[in-house]
């Protein structure tokens, strides 16, 4: 048969023999494979690892009425230790919430103005400007909250010390802005340009088709792009350790100082001693603090995803 | 002849007021920025010398250089590359070379945008659960690199995908049409064309991690040293932790070294992401295909 048909074995021999190239592929596709799942294992080893550390509190200590709803967190005190997040969870809300009432308006003002507005250098110029801003790390937001935004506060509105909820929101809202500008701007460009023309065509003038047209096909995006900016201000450390004035209190103005979820754990957990309630609660804010931010990415991306499908 | 309707004005009038009204967001959002940073040179200018970034900190860190602590970096930026580079290089290799379109690579896709999401003190804290107690590292240059690693992971894999996405499906088919297997396409063909875009990326997170603060707290920077590290199992300085010691930590620091210290890092980082951008720019304005 071999002989009367050498190209037949010639075929064989090409496809079927195994190698040296085709182990060297498999192994590969192995390794990028591993690599490829690695971020799932580095979520899942982060939470396994911080609720393991945290998890003799969850067992002894913690009580779901006192962690939650206490406003004390007085977790050195030595006789009745006490471990509730109610004021720092206020804390932390109140300088996002500040920050998005900064942060909102003006990021979506200038990914309109960016995204169907601006045109050729000028928009060009504008991204690379904002991609700039929003790389400026967090450790200098904190300082400038610090040391400009602060005098600046207390000359501005006669108040004894200038660190509180209205200082750190602004700084929190200068840093989301950016973020949320480019993020807006993607949702504004995802919409098909032959919307814009149809508007158009119906003699739509420029505000007309943006308020009327790609506003609303864009409202998803923009929803998410709000929301990974809340995300971004639950989670930011160095910015709001140094600018919220870092006091145990549920705020009643904005010339209260706060002290946020994340600033508490930076500031305490080198004082711990490992493995000691104090330490162990510290972990237990940081497994909420991963429960929220998980729970807002995901449905930012629910979202987002949802329009592109549609 | 076509003498313009009231309506028409009244459009134009109202269109023209949208236009500078957003302008002005825009301008709003970019102006404290640039108030900053000339507050920032203004004030730290007047300490930068090639002395003050290469001696070390002296009288209980008032007075003196910040050496150790660019040093510092040095080590943290370098060591959290080795690993995340070419981790991060090989699962962007996956999604876009093997992985299908289907739920498996969607929850990868979800478990990246959420490793970017994980707020940098969780990152920590993981650091510390994990490299410094579990692995043994100690609180260690190699503790605080990796901890780093994993959170700028999303960066590395987002930008070389983006980049083996440009590379035209053709070429791969010519390649696979000469009996080469997907890994020699791989290697000699996607690679080679992606790799300048690959670099555009890992120089964005070599700014993300110079800049990043909380994850290296606890696990490997030191508030002060008196030696400099002498291999990756050694504590260190770093210079966005000296900004926050300096700045919050220490009495009695005159006004202009914080600012000279956060000029320097805020001018590194904003280098860097420069360079990266311009980089982009120029591979955008060579392409062939």
């Amino acid at each position: 048969m071999s002989v009367i048909n050498p190209l037949n074995r010639s075929m064989t021999t090409d496809f079927d023999s195994r190698n040296m190239d085709w182990y060297i592929d498999k192994f590969v596709q192995f390794i990028v494979f591993v690599a490829g799942i690695s971020a799932i294992i580095f979520i899942i080893g982060i939470f396994i690892f911080i609720t393991m550390e945290g998890f003799g509190f969850l067992l002894e200590d913690f009580s779901f009425r006192e962690f939650f709803f206490s406003p004390f967190w007085e977790p050195s005190d030595e006789d009745a230790p006490e471990y509730g997040i109610l004021a720092l969870v206020a804390g932390t809300a109140s300088v996002t919430g500040l920050a998005m009432i900064v942060a909102i308006p003006f990021s979506l003002g200038a990914a309109i103005f960016i995204g169907e507005f601006a045109s050729g250098k000028m928009r060009e110029y504008l991204k690379v400007l904002v991609e700039l801003l929003a790389a400026i790390p967090s450790v200098v937001w904190g300082f400038i909250g610090l040391s400009i935004m602060n005098p600046l506060i207390i000359d501005l509105f006669d108040v004894p010390v200038g660190l509180n909820v209205l200082n750190a929101g602004i700084i929190l809202g200068l840093m989301a802005a950016p973020i949320m500008t480019s993020i807006a701007e993607d949702a504004l460009k995802a919409v098909p340009d032959r919307y814009r023309e149809a508007a158009e065509a119906l003699g739509a003038t420029r505000w007309q088709v943006i308020f009327k047209t790609v506003l609303p096909a864009a409202k998803n995006g923009l929803l998410g792009a709000v929301l990974l900016g809340v995300g971004r201000g639950f989670g930011e450390t160095m910015a709001v350790l140094m600018a919220t004035g870092h006091a145990v209190n549920i705020p009643g103005s904005l010339f209260d100082p706060v002290r946020a979820l994340t600033a508490t754990i930076a500031a305490e957990l080198g004082e711990t001693a490992v493995g000691s309630p104090h330490y162990q609660a510290l972990f237990t804010i940081g497994i909420f603090l991963f429960i929220i931010t998980f729970i807002i990415n995901l449905t930012a991306d629910l979202i987002v995803r949802g329009i592109r499908k549609g | 002849m076509f003498a313009e309707s009231a309506l028409n004005v009244r459009n134009k009038r109202v269109q023209n007021l949208f236009r500078i009204l957003f302008l002005m967001m825009t301008v709003l959002l970019i102006i404290p920025v640039v108030i900053i940073l000339a507050t920032l040179i203004a004030k730290g200018g007047s300490i930068i010398s090639i002395d003050f970034l290469f001696t070390d900190p002296t009288n209980g860190m008032t007075a003196g250089g910040i050496f150790p602590a660019l040093l510092g970096t040095v080590w943290i930026v370098a060591v959290a590359l080795l690993a995340s580079v070419p981790l991060g290089v090989a699962a962007a290799i996956y999604l876009n070379e093997y992985a299908g379109d289907n739920w498996f690579t969607r929850i990868i896709q979800l478990a990246i945008i959420n490793l970017a999401g994980v707020p940098s003190i969780v990152h920590a804290l993981f650091g510390v659960g994990a490299f410094v107690i579990f692995f043994g590292f100690g609180t260690s240059i190699l503790a605080a690199s990796l901890t780093l690693a994993i959170m700028t992971l999303p960066v590395v894999i987002v930008s070389t995908r983006e980049s083996l996405r440009a590379v035209p499906q053709a070429f791969r088919e010519a390649c696979w049409n000469m009996g080469a297997t997907r890994w020699q396409t791989i290697r000699r063909v996607v690679l080679p064309n992606a790799v300048s875009g690959i670099l555009t990326g890992v120089i964005l997170e070599v700014s993300r991690t110079t800049g990043e603060t909380a994850p290296i707290m606890f696990t490997g920077a030191a508030f002060f040293l008196p030696f400099l590290p002498q291999g990756v199992f050694d504590q260190t300085m770093a210079l966005s932790l000296h900004l926050f010691v300096v700045a919050t930590q220490v009495p009695g620091v005159p006004d202009n070294l914080p600012f000279g210290v956060a000029l320097v890092l805020i001018a590194m980082v904003l280098l860097m992401n420069s360079i990266s951008i311009a980089f982009r720019m120029y591979l955008r304005g060579k392409k062939k295909w």
